[in-house]
């Protein structure tokens, strides 16, 4: 059969508008939106009521807003991480692994301990942050030390590494610091819990039940200095150099190798880091599962915001909508069907931002 | 002769071709025809657009407006594939060949036959046939990295012929060829228009081009200069001056220069390449302040790696001293610290970052000086303002100093690495083809500034295997081959034919 026209996809030559890449990812989500709905309708169900409740469990009062913001704290911490090492192409995928392991540092302040747990709360949630800090930056530096010293390639040793993470908190949960058996650790003093907004209920009702914790504040101050140190700083310049040529790079005299490992350091501290944040904000002990993948959709969403410190939060919060949304929803799977559509269209969508898609009809052409 | 039969005359006629880049007009209305049977030369400097107009002829790129005319036919290509249907196929200057398969298998590569069962021996002979009709000389049988560059050229036109090519497009082809591989592809070009073949050859190379074509067309900034002019009769300076705009003065003024102190000494050197066989065997020199070693040699007998040895990208044994500092086997800052500048041969790969700015590309240097670095950031504003000066006072043409390094010309590339390197006030400059691809005008400019560096009291290693080039800027001239220095000799006592035999291991002499 013959069309009476033909769809010609040509290599863009001329300069992209500044605004179509924003407007390429915003049209992915809402195309996203539309073909959930198609499949939806297939199944018998009405799209427009279901989106309805949806936008409603995430954004229909204050305390679905903060289940949000709580949820999407640990996806900035670890989006900006695999920011920063994506900008230089270092794939750490073992973000799962440092925040699992940031996370039992931290957690061995309150359970050595290591101060006594009547000292001031802003000391010991101080070196929690800072135990969090060092225990995702070592598990980060293993394989950056790798890679730099013997180039074992970074994807298979990160990705390896988060099972060893698992499995290291299972042993402690499970064996030392199990409470009476069982896979968790006992909760941990007040002293260690980060300050929530609904601590302050009692003076401001309005907060009552709100569970935002201290660690949005961690995410929004780590975005300011990635941006400082990607725009700015001259190791910024180092790691922005390396990442499109590190042939360049050598040649201009860059330490590679000590850069491979101080970025894999930063981005398994925002790790660790997180895993922090989310035991001392959330689940006040240290237990099996704390993370909901979360160090995956870091990955997925440091690409959606291409590599952008301040899209890493709007897309973080986008990421949290959906996975509180998902909760109130049945089929659950319903959630992370749209999340797979986004991720696929606006990757696909960037095919338009190389591209340019143009209808001609036929009897335009001479043959 | 009747109207018909002239228009057939023409296998091509592309009218009023316009194509517009970000910021610039590649091709501003442009014609060209080339006739059956003719060797038709494409000039201009980089970033004239020759390139652009080829890849529309070869369905790369579609034309904003214009037509174009196959043996009288108006035809719209959607892909190279396309074009090559209609008969025009294009060698670009970078082979696209798979270096682990065989010739035969990398001709096959993407047509329809074979369909399933490869049946290698019929289609080796078929190809052995080829090569036989148009004295294109390679194993069929032999894998692609075992191959001279030259050869490699060969399979790339064997695979344009197999796909039935009446039209080839030879974008910059002499480039990358030693001397005798150039005699070699002149005689294939002459024997493929004589079996009725017509021939596209870009070049910037004049006397190439009075040698082997029958008719020019130049383009100087998008617009055509010269269009289908005959080569009888023109002279070089003209040529020059079309391609240019302005008058180009091809001998470059060089002046005495008393010699000083000794800068760079490179004592009994060794490395290996990166299949760990040894390159560069026990070389010795030195230069002096206000001195030009010119090292001539065959590509691929060591240069590479004794440049990447002597400015610390590639470990070796022996010494390298920099005024008397050992700098072999340390990191490049080290050369950096005591004033070595290096101007790589690889312009794209190594000497710059493509998807970073203008200003990003020349601070790769001296980002951790004062004024451009001010505590843990970079002062971009003077970064900025720094690289408006290099790119005013070197004339790199550019919208911006915010530009992408990848949008810039070979010739404009070349001069930011030059800015930058020169900028930093070197004692000691490690040049590697610095004008290797660039035209008739950035070579002048490059070959001026090495010399007024050389004027300063630099000390110039200058590796090159464009002998013309060795033999006007050079004092000394010492010859690599196989990783040996075969000879050093004053240039003023240097003939040619002396330094062509030792370039080929024919004659050694050590003064």
């Amino acid at each position: 059969m013959k069309l009476p026209f033909r769809v010609q996809i040509s290599r863009r030559t001329e300069e992209i508008p500044k605004w179509l890449p924003a407007a390429t990812s915003v049209g992915a989500v809402v195309a996203a939106f539309i073909i959930s709905g198609i499949v939806l309708m297939a199944i018998g169900g009405d799209p427009l009521r279901v989106f309805g409740f949806f936008f409603r469990a995430a954004f229909g009062s204050w305390g679905a807003f903060s289940d949000i913001v709580v949820k999407a704290t640990p996806l900035i911490l670890i989006g900006l991480g695999c920011s920063v090492a994506f900008r230089m192409n270092m794939i750490n995928i073992g973000a799962e692994g440092q925040f699992y392991i940031g996370a039992f540092f931290a957690s061995l302040v309150v359970l050595v301990p290591l101060v006594p747990m009547d000292s001031p709360r802003i000391l010991v949630l101080s070196l929690m942050a800072i135990m969090g800090i060092l225990g995702g930056a070592l598990y980060g530096f293993i394989p950056g030390f790798l890679k730099a010293k013997f180039n074992v390639n970074e994807v298979i040793t990160t990705l390896m590494l988060n099972y060893v993470a698992v499995y290291w908190n299972n042993y402690w949960i499970f064996g030392k610091y199990s409470d009476a058996g069982f896979q968790m650790t006992p909760t941990f003093e007040k002293v260690a819990w980060l300050p929530r907004l609904a601590d302050l209920a009692r003076q401001y009702p309005i907060f009552s039940g709100i569970t935002l914790h201290l660690g949005v504040v961690f995410g929004l101050i780590a975005a300011v200095i990635i941006w400082l140190i990607l725009k700015y700083s001259r190791w910024g310049y180092e790691i922005t150099l390396i990442g499109d040529n590190p042939k360049a790079a050598k040649y201009a005299g860059i330490n590679i190798a000590r850069n491979m490992i101080l970025v894999m350091m930063l981005s398994g501290a925002l790790a660790g880091l997180a895993g922090m944040s989310e035991i001392t904000g959330v689940v006040h002990r240290l237990q099996e599962r704390i993370s909901t993948n979360y160090g995956f959709s870091g990955v997925i969403v440091a690409w959606l915001a291409k590599l952008n410190p301040f899209v890493v939060i709007l897309v973080s919060i986008l990421f949290g909508a959906l996975i509180v949304a998902g909760r109130e929803i049945q089929p659950s799977g319903l959630s992370f069907m749209i999340q797979g559509t986004i991720l696929f269209l606006v990757i696909s969508s960037d095919v338009l931002l190389r591209y340019k898609i143009s209808i001609i009809k036929c009897q335009e052409e001479v043959v | 002769m009747s109207l018909i039969a002239q228009e057939n005359d023409f296998s091509v006629e592309m009218q009023d071709i316009v194509l517009r880049f970000p910021g610039v007009l590649a091709n501003d209305h442009v014609n060209f025809t080339l006739k059956r049977g003719e060797i038709h030369a494409l000039l201009g400097e980089n970033g004239a657009g020759k390139s652009t107009l080829m890849n529309v002829l070869s369905g790369l790129y579609r034309p904003g407006s214009g037509t174009i005319k196959i043996n009288g036919k108006t035809l719209i290509f959607n892909s190279p594939k396309d074009a090559i249907a209609s008969g025009i196929g294009m060698v670009h200057q970078h082979f696209m060949l798979v270096p682990t398969l065989t010739v035969t298998e990398n001709i096959l590569l993407g047509l329809d036959e074979p369909k399933f069962i490869m049946n290698l021996p019929k289609y080796n002979s078929k190809i052995a046939e080829l090569q036989e009709k148009y004295g294109l000389k390679v194993d069929p049988v032999a894998k692609i990295w075992q191959l001279s560059v030259g050869e490699q050229q060969r399979v790339e036109i064997l695979k344009m012929l197999y796909r039935g090519v009446d039209i080839l497009i030879l974008d910059e082809p002499t480039a990358v060829l030693a001397p005798q591989e150039i005699i070699d592809l002149m005689e294939t070009m002459s024997a493929l228009v004589s079996q009725g073949k017509s021939i596209i050859f870009i070049s910037h190379k004049l006397h190439e081009v009075q040698q082997v074509a029958d008719r020019l067309t130049v383009l100087r900034k998008g617009k055509v200069t010269a269009e289908g002019i005959s080569v009888e009769g023109i002279t070089r300076t003209q040529l020059a001056e079309l391609m240019v705009g302005r008058e180009v003065i091809f001998r470059v003024e060089k002046h005495h220069q008393e010699l000083g102190e000794v800068v760079l000494e490179v004592s009994n050197l060794s490395a290996e390449n990166n299949r760990g066989l040894p390159a560069v065997k026990d070389v010795s020199f030195n230069i002096r302040e206000g001195e030009i070693l010119g090292i001539a040699g065959v590509a691929g007998n060591g240069q590479s790696e004794l440049v990447e040895a002597i400015t610390g990208l590639r470990p070796c044994t022996g010494s390298i001293c920099i005024n008397e500092q050992e700098v072999a086997n340390q990191s490049p800052r080290a050369g950096m610290k005591y004033g070595m500048a290096h101007i790589p041969e690889d312009r794209t790969g190594v000497g710059t970052a493509p998807n970073i700015s203008i200003t990003g590309n020349v601070i790769m240097k001296n980002y951790k000086q004062e004024p451009i670095s001010s505590g843990w950031r970079i002062n971009y504003p003077a970064a900025d303002e720094h690289a408006s000066g290099l790119k005013d006072l070197y004339d790199i043409q550019a919208p911006s100093v915010k530009t992408q390094a990848r949008k810039l010309s070979g010739g404009n590339l070349q001069k930011l690495i030059l800015a930058r390197e020169i900028s930093c006030r070197p004692k000691l400059i490690v040049a590697m083809q610095p004008t290797r691809g660039l035209d008739v005008g950035a070579i002048e400019s490059v070959q001026n500034l090495l010399l007024e560096q050389r004027a300063n009291g630099a000390a110039i290693l200058l590796l090159s295997e464009e002998l013309e080039e060795l033999f006007e800027l050079s004092d000394r001239i010492a010859v690599i081959y196989e990783g040996e220095l075969v000879g050093q000799i004053d240039a003023d006592q240097a003939d040619l034919n002396t330094v062509g035999m030792m370039m080929t291991g024919s004659l050694r002499s050590n003064e």
